[in-house]
């Protein structure tokens, strides 16, 4: 966690909003309701997929990087519209979340994930696996994310990343 | 520079000459090429002989990358695990990353920093310049065992490659005989690598892109000035690079280096776009946040994208501010891997480096252009298969591989095929 977050308790039902916002993130993701992904997040935001070992060593670059709800509605019009690549869709499974509160507007969260990727072919391979590293809005209903880093394992993709993990 | 051993390595180079059986060209044109080119196992061996052990230079890392005395770095040339060192005396070294004992791999970790390297398996120790220093129980235990007499540590040193540096970017060579690094790269694109890399850089990032493809058709699509406005939208809609742009392709003499550069000038009409109906000249498509295509003018002579290739395998790319070095590293006869370096340069203030890090979004695997070039040599790769007899076609902007002031040619991709003929002997 971060060094922001204190170790005062969450409430259970910040929790269970916390989860219900991630749930919701898989769910517009790996149902192809790329359209509803931006909107989980505050206008002001920041997204960054970058790799653990960049992570370990400082390096700004994300393979996606935004630091606006714009650039990421930009990144589903460019699926829908502009990019060449093959159909392909994911399936995402969560582990279970650490919540930490950084103030009474912000928690902290963490969670491990896992995603396959199947391609239209049938081909399915086990294409990530990292950590999401959250800072959430949690000062009204729904929450948002103020800021998801998404860290992978392995610096290495297949092919391409289309679509966002 | 390094001098490094000759001698017993040469043998092998001459005996796998004899025992070629390459996929054969159809004439000594380069328009015409053969798909099995692409598939052919034997074609991909001897191609680990001729080409990236032959007379070649390929990329290996960038200075920025092994600052300090003692660092080292783990790369490779071909399919060959290599490993680049600065020595306690600041000098580059370069050697194959395996043991000459049994042959283990010798470096684990990508990157490093120590006075020496020892073998996990049985503890011989090697100095940041490949020579062997030590040889556990050397003289046996309790006065029995150990190397025998005319067991002479210095005739089983590391194999050593060439080294040298042109602006920050480090090379290896594996063969005695190779021109030095700027007399092969080129006057003209070594002028193009000094346009860009006239500072010290600063890593950004790295990150992997898995191709599944063979190679050479990812270096051919990088060569390729006739695709790129054609497939990648972004190129074309947000006028970053077209066809009717001023700009040019450059070929060295030998035909394996080449840039290609554009110069952005929106107020060329769409019309040659249009009457073509291209997918990727949609007027239409517009971005709620256009700072990932708002470059400026760095370099101050208008060329907003420079694409540019020294073979066997090296990239750099400039799309408006976005700066990266690429290597291409074969994995076998279906797969190569991408590894991207993104930079920027150490006097960046934080405007400009937010300004690349933005940039980034259009390459890599999940950029916005570069995506697309990540499935494309799929798409060929898995339609050649099966296919003996049938060949590709480069007819675009003529038969030859000379410079041109206009990209509608496929002339660079030509002059690759006329440096990989030459050292293929084919």
């Amino acid at each position: 966690m971060d060094a922001r977050a204190a170790s005062r308790p969450v409430d259970q039902n910040v929790r269970l909003e916390v989860q219900d916002l991630i749930a919701r993130y898989v769910d517009a993701i790996d149902q192809d309701r790329l359209e509803e992904w931006p909107e989980l997040f505050v206008e002001k935001c920041r997204y960054l997929i970058t790799s653990a070992e960049s992570d370990a060593d400082g390096l700004p670059h994300g393979v996606i990087y935004a630091d606006s709800r714009g650039m990421l509605r930009d990144r589903v019009s460019a699926l829908r519209e502009a990019n060449i690549y093959e159909q392909q869709r994911y399936r995402h499974v969560v582990g279970p979340i650490r919540v930490e509160a950084e103030s009474e507007m912000i928690v902290q969260a963490r969670s491990h994930f896992l995603v396959v990727r199947t391609m239209h072919t049938g081909d399915a391979t086990l294409f990530a696996s990292g950590i999401y590293r959250d800072r959430i809005d949690v000062s009204c209903i729904p929450y948002r994310f103020i800021e998801r880093i998404v860290v992978t394992d392995s610096h290495k993709f297949d092919t391409l990343l289309a679509i966002p993990l | 520079m390094q001098q490094p051993e000759q001698a017993s390595h040469q043998a092998s180079h001459q005996v796998s000459h004899q025992v070629s059986h390459q996929v054969s060209w159809p004439s000594s044109e380069l328009t015409l090429v053969p798909f099995r080119l692409y598939t052919d196992a034997e074609q991909y061996a001897l191609e680990q002989e001729r080409i990236f052990k032959g007379p070649t230079w390929s990329y290996l890392c960038l200075a920025a990358e092994i600052p300090n005395r003692g660092d080292y770095l783990v790369s490779s040339v071909g399919e060959t695990p290599v490993v680049v060192t600065r020595s306690a005396s600041g000098e580059l070294n370069a050697f194959v990353n395996r043991c000459a004992h049994r042959g283990s791999l010798l470096c684990l970790k990508r990157r490093g920093n120590g006075d020496g390297i020892t073998c996990v398996y049985h503890g011989w120790s090697y100095d940041l310049a490949g020579n062997l220093t030590s040889v556990a129980f050397e003289r046996g235990v309790k006065r029995q065992g150990g190397m025998p007499a005319e067991f002479k540590r210095s005739e089983h040193n590391l194999r050593k490659l060439r080294v040298a540096e042109f602006c920050g970017l480090i090379f290896g060579s594996f063969d005695q005989g190779v021109p030095d690094l700027e007399t092969y790269l080129g006057a003209e694109i070594a002028a193009r690598i000094r346009r860009v890399l006239k500072r010290p850089v600063k890593v950004l990032g790295r990150t992997t892109q898995v191709l599944p493809n063979n190679w050479k058709l990812y270096f051919e699509n990088v060569k390729d000035s006739y695709h790129a406005s054609i497939l990648h939208l972004f190129f074309t809609t947000f006028e970053i690079s077209r066809l009717s742009q001023q700009g040019g392709i450059i070929v060295d003499d030998g035909g394996g280096n080449h840039a290609s550069y554009s110069i952005m000038d929106r107020s060329i009409g769409n019309a040659e776009y249009r009457e073509q109906a291209l997918r990727s000249a949609k007027d239409d498509y517009r971005l709620e946040d256009s700072s990932v295509v708002e470059g400026v003018d760095e370099f101050g002579d208008g060329v907003m994208m420079q694409i540019l290739t020294v073979f066997p395998g090296f990239v750099l790319q400039q799309h408006l501010n976005s700066i990266a070095v690429r290597q291409l590293v074969p994995r076998g006869v279906e797969r190569s891997e991408l590894a991207w370096t993104i930079l920027g340069f150490a006097d960046d203030d934080a405007a400009m480096t937010e300004r690349r890090l933005k940039q980034a979004n259009l390459v890599g695997p999940a950029g916005y252009i570069s995506m697309e070039d990540g499935a494309v040599g799929g798409f060929v790769q898995r339609a050649v298969r099966g296919l003996d007899a049938d060949a590709g076609l480069l007819m675009m902007g003529g038969s030859d591989s000379r410079s041109q002031e206009f990209r509608a040619t496929e002339a660079s991709v030509r002059g690759f095929w006329k440096k990989y003929r030459a050292l293929m002997g084919a």
